[in-house]
């Protein structure tokens, strides 16, 4: 459900299309989006959860899956 | 040996719609654009009228994920060029992009940007603050974003001199273009102003008309029951191109910048000099700088915002540099009809005065009812006219007394 509700975020801040899939493997390097538009998904992400996401934790996160793990963890703790 | 400068492309986005044709045609019909303001609550406001563009949706034009990262200003800027391109015939694919390039004017940037950012700093904190804040709200992010958007990879300026911005950044263009320094040039001006900050600032001023009752009439240049000008926002967007290149590509050439003069009072920060000497002399240096003189100016396009100081003295300021021949002159203010533009102001006046050369009417300076003896000289009042027009003048007046003036040639 982490995992669900994240990429809803990026899909929405981003305009995405339903075409283009977003699995918890995707990374937003990857995806070639704007690292300002990566700070205002984060916000968005923070929001929804709740929560502050140290900013050097932000570079320990791979792909989306690892930002799902890492809420699930700060939640579920 | 200058090069001649042509204007090849008109583009604008104004209160009447996208394109010349709408704005032209609400022009010469003497429309008002201007109405109640709706995109803010105006309660507490001594002023709640604007000539506001309603309904803007700058992605119908380009992705939303990029229009949402550009402030109104330049989102309207975006799309005017995007029309002027058009309008230009330009193939993009072909053009040396070294020597294409973009010089805008713009009297605040996105001050919209700034007031809804600064709301979150105060009620959410500056962890919400957007990290487009930035990008969105500095004045040079028109001209960035429309090099960006075109791949124009040559000269990338922005020109601020309040509402004179846009006369300064054609005149600064078309030097570019005379020296060599560029073949093509996206130029004008482009302006979003129409928010409570603006608003009550201007009115605080006592610059601002308080005609709430009668929007369509509060814009009344040269009237005596003038109140005031009326806030306006758009942009407008001209092409400047040299004659060599323009030629080249059988381009259509609708004008060509003939010159342009520019001068400051040195007097106060926001009042005119009542002695008119700034604006004669940029007048005069204009009609010097294009090989002319007054008997070849067959209009003016006036600053004309109805202001109770501005009206009189550009009336002066026309009789000193015109003599006798200022009687004889039409001076027409399309700002009765727009509103005041601020930086936009000088570029849509700019697309008006080409578009009267190309079709043969002026439109007319509305709500002109009661003559004021200071203003006494032919302003077109309230009826378009149709007249041979080959040479016209246009005048800008900023802020800070810096003033810019265009003469403008049809070319056979």
């Amino acid at each position: 459900m982490y995992f669900e509700k994240i990429a809803d975020i990026v899909r929405h801040h981003l305009a995405l299309d339903e075409s283009i899939k977003i699995t918890p493997e995707s990374s937003l390097k990857e995806m070639k989006i704007d690292s300002l538009d990566v700070v205002e998904i984060i916000m968005k992400i923070e929001d929804a959860f709740e929560i502050e996401i140290p900013d050097e934790k932000l570079h320990e996160f791979h792909n989306l899956g690892d930002v799902a793990n890492y809420i699930k963890s700060v939640k579920e703790s | 040996m200058q090069k001649r400068v042509a204007v090849t492309g008109l583009g604008c986005v104004t209160a009447f719609g996208t394109g010349k044709k709408i704005l032209f045609d609400n022009l010469r019909a003497g429309k008002s654009a201007v109405s109640l303001i709706s995109s803010f609550d105006t309660s507490d406001f001594k002023t709640k009228i604007a000539a506001e563009i309603k309904n803007f949706d700058a992605s119908l034009y380009f992705p939303k994920n990029e229009t949402r990262k550009m402030d109104r200003f330049t989102q309207f800027a975006a799309v005017a060029a995007k029309d002027a391109l058009l309008d230009s015939k330009i193939d993009l694919e072909k053009l040396d992009k070294s020597r294409f390039g973009v010089v805008l004017g713009v009297g605040f940037g996105g001050i919209s940007t700034i007031l809804e950012q600064h709301k979150i700093l105060l009620e959410r904190g500056p962890r919400r603050v957007s990290p487009f804040g930035v990008p969105m709200c500095i004045p040079n992010m028109a001209a960035g974003n429309l090099s960006i958007l075109f791949g124009a990879k040559g000269v990338c300026e922005t020109v601020s001199t309040a509402c004179a911005s846009a006369s300064h950044a054609i005149a600064a263009a078309a030097r570019l273009i005379q020296r060599g320094n560029a073949d093509i040039i996206i130029c004008g001006g482009s302006e979003a102003p129409i928010n409570p900050l603006v608003l009550a600032a201007f009115s605080s001023m006592q610059a601002l008309s308080k005609r709430n009752a009668e929007p369509e009439k509060a814009s009344r240049p040269f009237d005596k029951e003038r109140d005031g000008f009326v806030l306006g926002e758009g942009s407008g967007i001209v092409i400047l191109e040299s004659f060599e290149h323009a030629l080249k590509r059988n381009a259509k050439i609708y004008a060509e910048i003939a010159g342009a003069g520019s001068s400051a009072d040195a007097y106060h920060i926001t009042s005119p000099d009542p002695d008119a000497k700034g604006a004669e002399s940029a007048m005069r240096l204009a009609l010097l700088d294009a090989g002319t003189n007054v008997s070849e100016v067959d209009l003016v396009v006036a600053h004309g915002t109805g202001t109770l100081a501005n009206d009189p003295i550009e009336t002066k300021a026309i009789k000193a540099v015109f003599g006798e021949k200022a009687y004889k002159t039409p001076v027409v203010s399309i700002k009765s009809m727009l509103g005041h533009t601020l930086g936009a102001a000088a570029a849509l006046e700019a697309v008006a005065a080409v578009s009267v050369m190309a079709e043969g009417v002026i439109p007319p300076t509305i709500n002109l009812e009661t003559p004021d003896p200071e203003c006494d000289l032919d302003y077109v009042p309230n009826l378009a006219r149709k007249a041979e027009v080959k040479c016209v003048m246009t005048d800008s007046f900023g802020f800070g007394g810096q003033n810019s003036v265009l003469i403008f040639k049809a070319v056979n």
